[in-house]
């Protein structure tokens, strides 16, 4: 049997994500860090090298290899830890972390820039180690293949390949302990040839076998430059479980001569050109499943050797599924806070159901007070299991700091980065898409808010310049300010603008926060405020248009000369939703409450019929078209005259429509469930949500309703305006 | 054993359907649903099942049956699919269930093709049991939502133009 290795990818792949950011953060830091800083980043680089070995990702490993070299000779003083290395190093651990992105994705990465960088690498270590004269590494073996946990020791090794022989008898737990055979070969054949014979001699009868055991036995060969230790490096975790001998043969002619004659012995290499990659899974799809052992032996443990090199040289290959299924990793004291809480629960209903056994009327204070324990109960528990997908925004905020550093060497203006309230916790999928706007907010601080050095010293400002982030919660909302001490923006020259782009009237007089709203309007160039680097990215009315999708709102407050401070509200989970529930007919419906603008009971006199059946409301300035649910969404209302409803004004993409409902129930909060897992999404609906008494409800898209009801009252153009055919609204 | 395969069988409007007992989740009775806006006839809405939405779809107005009066008969036959992915999950609501039977597979005989109003990718085949004819459906069918959600669409087309 054999460990399906592929199972621990994902994870191997989240850590060494976790180890990149890590390796980053602390790289910017190295400067002014000490020893323990360098110590954190040679060990962040070491386990990405030692996991990328293990899985056979060997392109990662021998880029991480160069990378942890360097570091260590910063690490033992050999080398003084210079800017232009950290720079390096950065650049370095962006190469790593586009193999591994290629490798989650399964998709071939650009190989130019990781060569260049690996060059540059070779290089500094050149350099470095004449200088140092320490010689104890030699630069041209840093781009051996070698993967071997320790530093190797060169001076052993020759030139001169010999060949092995390598008898090994593993104790039949041998797997149980988690070493594979198979990875042992594998370590070896990056050593040099392999050869393997495998021999079934001990194999029990089928009845027998136990299909986590180990019964088989190998004599390999193996012709290498390597030293002896090397070899026996790599059966270091299974010393102590197998009969291990290992004999100096001959040299490598008489060696290769002698594998050729073996039966049943192929090399590695011939394998691997010969098996497709498709075909060689399949094969150990079979294999694992198959209980013929026999079979698992040599070759097609040869031909996982061959499945992992595949792998890493045609990443490309599309048809592979994404394992990714995303994952969270969640604080013990929440989970302990969990089962403190169901352990509550458990109490509530076990003293309740005591009650209910032989109840009568004078026991029923002690029920309402234990339904209200059960309330509250259930409260906390929903809290808490909310909490579970709650990530502290330093997620978010991580890639800031070496964001501000490129930026600031770009611009040639010195950032002072701040973040505060990084522990505020946010809803995972917010997190998730949180990023790229606030990327270009921070972006833009830096880019058109910060004034360069001269300019600010005139101004009497530091020379550096700062941008603050801020994240804290206020009430149901979580907040996320990004605050710079820039030269503000200019409020005329945006009103210029403006009226220039016929956006506004000239004789208007806008407030401040109306005139800075501006900028959010698509097609608002930005390169009118101050610098020629803009134009990047997503333009403001992008981050606008992401930020309402995930129901926040986006506000900038700014004074010339002094600064500017964008501040993003934003709902703490999209997983619920406050909600206000209305009535149309017998159904029960929820408008989510941030776009509600008003509700109100309707005056006959502000009510304006147009053509056909389109009717308008007049609120304030505006005329509000009148939309009836019940015809929009072809189901019977009670009330159908306009003059006896309510209206509920909602309003989406800055579109204000009136929506008539027949009452208006309570506002609470509603678990989102999505329609499309049994059925599929319906126009003018979001979701659905199940209410208090196990009814469902549907979630209106008012988005989608405004469309809907847009596209109906082209319908009710004149010529079009005969009997509506029975199916009327059905279709699209 | 492998050559039989058991069928949940329902009455619908005097004919004797049947299910594989497989993928029969639960039974339920009628009970109220909450109707989706635009829908086509024979979907009566969705209900709560233990905190999943599910959609109920009336087989009568799906086969394009007169439709009959709910009544303390009328049961909810939930249907889940495992073989897929998504594990859809849907209801549809008949005259009444009627009994469990076996069949052999050999005994399960290719429907012949009649103008019938039902489509005939819901058929599976036709069985008798005890002078009965039973109209076995094909449950993949039924559980895929495009030949599912299919048939009504075309008639509403037919009817709008």
């Amino acid at each position: 049997m054999t460990i399906d290795l592929s199972q621990f990818v994902p994870t191997f792949l989240e850590e060494s994500f976790e180890g990149l950011a890590l390796m980053e953060a602390s790289l910017l830091d190295l400067e002014n860090g000490d020893s323990e800083t360098i110590n954190s980043i040679f060990r962040a680089a070491h386990s990405i090298k030692g996991g990328a070995g293990t899985f056979g990702f060997s392109d990662v490993s021998e880029f991480t290899h160069l990378v942890e070299t360097l570091l260590d000779e910063m690490r033992d003083g050999r080398r003084d830890i210079k800017p232009i290395d950290i720079e390096l190093l950065l650049e370095s651990v962006d190469c790593i972390r586009l193999m591994i992105e290629a490798i989650k994705d399964d998709v071939s990465f650009e190989k130019t820039k990781i060569e260049q960088i690996a060059r540059l690498l070779t290089e500094t270590l050149a350099v470095g180690v004449t200088t140092a004269k320490s010689g104890t590494v030699d630069p041209k073996d840093n781009n051996d293949n070698l993967v071997v946990d320790e530093p190797i020791n060169l001076q052993e090794s020759s030139d001169e390949k010999v060949k092995w022989l390598i008898k090994f008898i593993p104790e039949h737990h041998l797997i149980q302990t988690g070493n594979d055979p198979l990875l042992l070969f594998n370590a070896l054949a990056d050593l040099g040839e392999v050869g393997v014979v495998g021999f079934s001699t001990d194999l029990p009868s089928l009845s027998d076998i136990d299909a986590e055991e180990v019964y088989l036995s190998w004599e390999l060969s193996l012709v290498t430059t390597a030293s002896q230790a090397e070899i026996i490096e790599v059966f270091e975790w299974v010393e102590d479980e197998c009969l291990l001998t290992l004999t100096r043969v001959a040299s490598a002619e008489a060696a290769i001569k002698n594998v050729a004659a073996q039966p049943y012995v192929e090399t590695q290499a011939s394998i691997v050109s010969a098996e497709p990659a498709e075909t060689a899974r399949t094969a150990v799809v079979t294999n694992e499943a198959d209980i013929k052992l026999e079979q698992t032996s040599v070759a097609s443990a040869i031909e996982n050797v061959s499945v992992v090199s595949a792998k890493t040289s045609e990443p490309s290959s599309p048809t592979k599924a994404k394992a990714d299924a995303g994952s969270i990793r969640v604080g013990v004291d929440k989970v302990d806070s969990l089962i403190n809480l169901v352990g509550e629960l458990v109490i509530t209903q076990s003293m309740l159901s005591e009650l209910g056994n032989d109840f009568d009327l004078s026991k029923i204070e002690k029920l309402s007070s234990g339904l209200e324990q059960l309330l509250q109960n259930t409260k906390e528990l929903q809290e808490s299991v909310m909490r579970i997908r709650m990530l502290p925004i330093s997620f978010a905020f991580n890639r800031f700091p070496r964001l501000v550093h490129d930026l600031s060497n770009k611009t040639g203006k010195a950032i002072e980065l701040i973040t505060q309230g990084e522990q505020t916790e946010l809803d995972k999928t917010v997190m998730e898409q949180i990023g790229d706007p606030l990327t270009h907010l921070v972006r833009n601080a830096i880019d058109h808010g910060i004034e360069p050095a001269e300019v600010r010293l005139a101004n009497n400002k530091p020379e550096k310049g700062t941008v603050a982030l801020n994240a804290y919660h206020q009430g149901g909302s979580i907040v996320i300010e990004i605050n710079d001490d820039g030269g503000g923006i200019n409020r005329q020259a945006v009103f210029n603008k403006a009226v220039e782009k016929g956006i506004v009237d000239v004789n208007s007089t806008l407030t401040d926060s109306q005139v800075f709203d501006l900028i959010f309007e698509p097609g608002f160039s930005t390169a009118e405020k101050v610098s020629d680097i803009s134009g990047r990215g997503v333009g403001m009315d992008v981050v606008k248009k992401n930020i309402q999708a995930l129901g926040g709102r986006i506000q900038v407050e700014s004074k010339q000369g002094i600064g500017t401070t964008v501040k993003i509200n934003l709902p703490l989970t999209l997983a619920i939703l406050d909600g206000q529930l209305v009535k149309v007919g017998s159904e029960t419906y929820i408008i989510p409450l941030i776009t509600i603008v008003e509700s109100l009971q309707v005056r006959t006199d502000f009510i304006n019929r147009v053509s056909g059946d389109m009717v308008l409301y007049r609120l304030r300035e505006d005329n509000v078209p009148v939309i009836p649910i019940y015809k929009l969404f072809n189901i019977e209302a009670v009330i159908t005259e306009v003059e006896n409803a309510l209206l509920v004004v909602v309003e989406a993409d800055g579109q204000k429509i009136g929506l008539l409902v027949d009452d208006l129930l309570a506002q609470q909060q509603v678990v989102i469930k999505s329609l499309n897992d049994n059925y599929q999404q319906v126009e003018g609906i979001s979701g659905a949500t199940i209410l208090g008494d196990g009814s469902v409800a549907m979630i209106l898209d008012v988005p989608g309703m405004i469309t809907m009801a847009l596209r109906s009252a082209q319908q009710y153009q004149p010529h079009n305006h005969q009997a509506q055919p029975q199916f009327e609204g059905v279709q699209p | 054993m492998e050559h039989e395969q058991e069928y949940l069988t329902f009455k619908l409007n005097g004919e004797e359907y049947g299910v594989d007992i497989l993928s029969v989740q639960e039974i339920r009775v009628w009970s109220s649903v909450t109707e989706l806006p635009n829908k086509p006839n024979y979907l009566k809405g969705v209900i709560n099942l233990r905190g999943v939405i599910i959609p109920i779809i009336d087989l009568r107005l799906r086969f394009g049956k007169e439709p009959l009066p709910y009544n303390e008969q009328t049961v909810t036959i939930i249907l889940r699919d495992h073989n897929s992915d998504k594990n859809m999950v849907v209801g549809i609501v008949v005259d009444a269930v009627s009994e469990v039977y076996k069949f052999a597979l050999q005994s399960i005989r290719q429907a012949p093709e009649f103008g019938s109003q039902i489509d005939s990718c819901f058929l599976k085949g036709l069985a008798t049991v005890e002078g009965k004819l039973i109209i076995l459906l094909d449950n993949n069918a039924l559980l895929n939502q495009d030949e599912l959600y299919s048939f009504e669409q075309q008639v509403l087309e037919v009817a709008c133009e």
